[in-house]
Order: structure tokens, then sequence, then C-alpha cells
């Protein structure tokens, strides 16, 4: 072992007091549970976004290339799969609709707007814009 | 450096925040639910045409690529925070933006051969 070798640790050097954190911490209490689910949201953003591709895909190459894909959309345990993602993606626009006065106060003249009229504004348009997507895709 | 990059992601993270809280519920409703269930059917025709709209894939784009932004984000702290996995931070960091920069440039590709 040569001289310039550096020791591996420094004597008399205390011990940082750290307190193990284990992996399912939040479990313990009712908001912490609420915290991470709605964090965890993002999962079935990614889903539907890869569907979402998918489908672009599928439309881009032809009817028999849709077709592949409603049938493999009609599976029952995609469909199963499906509908408890958008359980949680609902959650997920609730929790964002519901978060947006807190990180952004609005101000008219000198007053801030009210936090449950920005929520209410965001839900009006969260609606207006569901039911106008949904007559270009149904109209036709 | 982090100190640099973290109001960028946090924009993106925002952005896509708002755009898949508006945008995808509906779209999720109709083609992963509605459609599949055969509820309503839309004709192949109808939604080529849609699609070919330079309005839509633009749209689509902007929505697709924030809502993988947004949960690249979010998926790295629920990882880091939540579930404690720290000695992977660099990793996690990787796959989680990589993925949505790989995403984006996949859609962006798809969406340009649509015609």
């Amino acid at each position: 072992m040569s001289i310039a070798a550096k020791p591996a640790h420094s004597e008399y050097h205390p011990r940082w007091y750290r307190r193990k954190i284990g992996t399912f911490w939040w479990l313990g209490s009712w908001p912490y549970t609420r915290f991470i689910v709605r964090e965890l949201t993002s999962v079935p953003v990614a889903w539907f976004v890869v569907l979402t591709i998918a489908l672009v895909v599928a439309i881009a190459n032809g009817p028999s290339a849709y077709d592949r894909y409603s049938e493999l959309m009609k599976e029952p345990l995609m469909v199963f799969v499906n509908g408890l993602a958008f359980v949680f993606l609902l959650y997920h626009s609730i929790t964002w609709f519901n978060l947006a006065p807190k990180a952004m106060v609005v101000k008219l003249g000198d007053r801030p707007v009210p936090g449950i009229l920005i929520a209410g504004a965001n839900f009006g348009g969260w609606f207006a814009v569901s039911i106008g997507i949904a007559l270009l895709v149904t109209w036709s | 450096m982090k100190r640099l990059e973290e109001p960028f992601f946090w924009g993106l993270f925002s952005a896509g925040g708002v755009f898949s809280a508006m945008f995808l519920p509906i779209q999720a409703l109709l083609f992963a639910l509605l459609i599949p269930l055969g509820i309503i059917h839309p004709s192949y025709e109808h939604l080529h045409t849609l699609l070919a709209n330079p309005i839509t894939r633009l749209y689509l784009f902007v929505l697709c690529s924030l809502s993988l932004f947004h949960w690249a984000h979010r998926f790295r702290f629920t990882l880091f925070d939540g579930l404690q996995i720290k000695h992977l931070n660099e990793l996690i960091f990787t796959m989680c933006y990589g993925g949505a920069v790989a995403g984006t440039l996949y859609v962006g590709y798809v969406l340009l051969r649509v015609h």
C-alpha cells in the first residue's frame, strides 16, 4: 500500500443521524396516501399518451391497421385496464384544477380573485373542451 | 447545473399538467372506452380526415409531448421521494426525461407521416 493512498474514512468523524424511511411510509396516513396516489396518476397519463400514439400510427397505416387496433382495444383485459386508468386520470384532472388557484393567485384590481372562481372556471373550461372534442369525433 | 434546469422542467411539468387534465380524459373516454364498447362508432374515413388536418396534428403533438414531460417529472419525484429510491437517481432521471424526449421525437415523426 502506497503512502499516497487516501483513507476511506476519517477517524473520529461522527456518523450522521438519519432515520431510515421505508418504501411504504406513505401508507400509514390517508393524506400521504392521497398525495402518492395523485403523483402516481402520471402513470395513467403516460399510458393514454402511448395509446394515443398507437391510434395515430394505426390510422396513418390504413383501414386494416385501424381494424387491428380496434380489435386490441376491445380485449376485456384492455377495457378493464383502461377503465381503471380512466378513474385515476379523472383524479389527476380534478386535483390539478383544484390546485390551480393555490399555485397562481390572480388579481382583479387590488383584490385576489377567490380560489373557488378560478377552480370553477377551470372545471367549466374542462367540460366545454370535452364536449367540443366529443362532437368533433362523433359528428361526421 | 441542476439549479438552472429545474425551473425549465417544472415549466414543462406544469404545462403538461394543464394539457393532460383538460384534454386527455375525453380522449380516453372516447377512444379507450366508448368506441371499444361499441357505444359510438365513428368511421375510419372520418377519423382519418380529422387526423389529416394540420391543426389536429399540431394539437396532438403538443398534447403528447407535454403530457410525457409531465409524467417524467412526477414519476421521477414519486420514485425519489415517495418510494425512497435514491441510489438510482441518475438512472431514473435519464429514463424519465429520455423517455419523454424519445416519445416526443417519435410522435412528431408519426404525425408528419400522416397524409
